[in-house]
């Protein structure tokens, strides 16, 4: 039996489990990427927010901030959306530390060779992010290949907010913010399962 | 100070000369800018889907093609618009990821934008410009004092049509 559930009648105790979901997500995901840059990553606590659509990118910084948007779209027992953020000055030194010397200082711009390393570790920590929900519901969730847009953060929003507009006119999400030491690297991920997979989200864990 | 009036998404407003109407950050989703140049009198939608009818939860007229264009109409006719005057200049329905499968879902963008010319030609009001698809966000900008649409997009010079 899946839980229905009501976007404008969340409880707190659905919240609550909501962001713990993010909280194992996140935590496995910030350790993957600690480990590929061999440098301490922080998380925030996860904010899940059920917001209208004129606000979602406030999240990030606002509709024009440039970021780098890794896409995955999910399938399985929970399907929906997985997005990974990064603005365009913590792309880049991550870029750096994994690329080294071979890697450009170009600001606003990556090379080929660049792009699929950005490619890389959207996979690899979404990968982390994504097994560990999987394990923790005991749910399978397959996650399409990593599809890349370096944009508005408002234009690459607006590919799961349109999915959101299908069913209402709010978008509830779960989203991490992490962050190193020397605040090089900042990022969000934000996760954006369909309602019936908040229901069987739910279920699964008894609620 | 001439104002700038913004317009968020799934969302829409109107404005006079001086004043001037903007969206930031268009991705997939349609900026439908509807302008009297007579009485000088704009309207922009931020339309996100298509078709109101194939939706059961539509309360929000803003947020379709179909809907958003006929509440605009109404909003400018409100404040002086004539509405045989109305033309009308759309940006915006890119295709931000390069998804492999071609599901309806992935396409929204173009759909978005056929969606938007057939409500038009359905209303006859003609379309003088568009800058349409492609797999760019854009941040647009309308003048109703000279009826210039400008098109802001990352690493792309500055367009008005």
């Amino acid at each position: 039996m899946v839980s229905h559930i009501d976007l404008n009648r969340i409880n707190n105790m659905q919240y609550d489990v909501l962001r713990e979901i993010g909280n194992i997500g996140a935590g496995n995901a910030t350790t993957a990427l600690s480990q590929m840059i061999n440098s301490k990553i922080d998380m925030k606590v996860p904010n899940v927010a059920l917001l209208e659509f004129k606000e979602l990118p406030e999240i990030v910084g606002g509709a024009e901030k440039i970021v780098v948007g890794i896409l995955f779209t999910l399938e399985g027992q929970i399907d929906g959306m997985m997005m990974f953020m990064m603005d365009m000055t913590s792309s880049r030194h991550l870029v750096k530390l994994l690329m080294g010397e071979m890697s450009t200082n170009n600001l606003d711009d990556f090379t080929e060779m660049e792009l699929s390393a950005l490619n890389e570790i959207g996979n690899i920590i979404a990968g982390a992010y994504l097994s560990s929900i999987s394990t923790l519901t005991n749910m399978t969730i397959t996650s399409s290949i990593p599809y890349m847009s370096i944009d508005m953060a408002g234009a690459i929003l607006s590919v799961p907010a349109i999915e959101f507009g299908k069913i209402g006119d709010k978008a509830l999400l779960i989203e991490t913010q992490f962050k190193d030491d020397i605040k090089a690297v900042n990022g969000y991920f934000i996760l954006i399962p369909t309602l019936e997979s908040y229901g069987a989200i739910l279920s699964s864990l008894g609620l | 100070m001439n104002k700038m009036i913004k317009v968020g998404m799934a969302d829409l407003n109107v404005c006079v000369s001086p004043d001037a109407i903007t969206t930031l950050g268009l991705g997939s989703c349609v900026g439908i800018v509807l302008y009297d140049p007579g009485n000088k009198i704009a309207g922009l939608a931020h339309i996100m889907l298509p078709d109101s009818t194939k939706i059961i939860n539509n309360e929000n007229k803003a947020k379709f093609a179909d809907t958003g264009i006929d509440v605009l109409i109404k909003r400018m006719i409100e404040i002086g618009a004539n509405r045989n005057a109305l033309i009308a200049k759309i940006a915006g329905g890119a295709q931000m990821f390069a998804f492999s499968n071609k599901s309806d879902m992935m396409r929204i963008g173009a759909r978005n934008v056929e969606a938007t010319k057939l409500k038009l030609d359905e209303l006859r009001i003609e379309i003088k410009a568009e800058d349409t698809g492609a797999n760019y966000g854009r941040t647009i900008e309308f003048y109703p004092e000279t009826g210039e649409l400008h098109i802001k997009s990352v690493g792309k010079e500055r367009k008005i049509i």
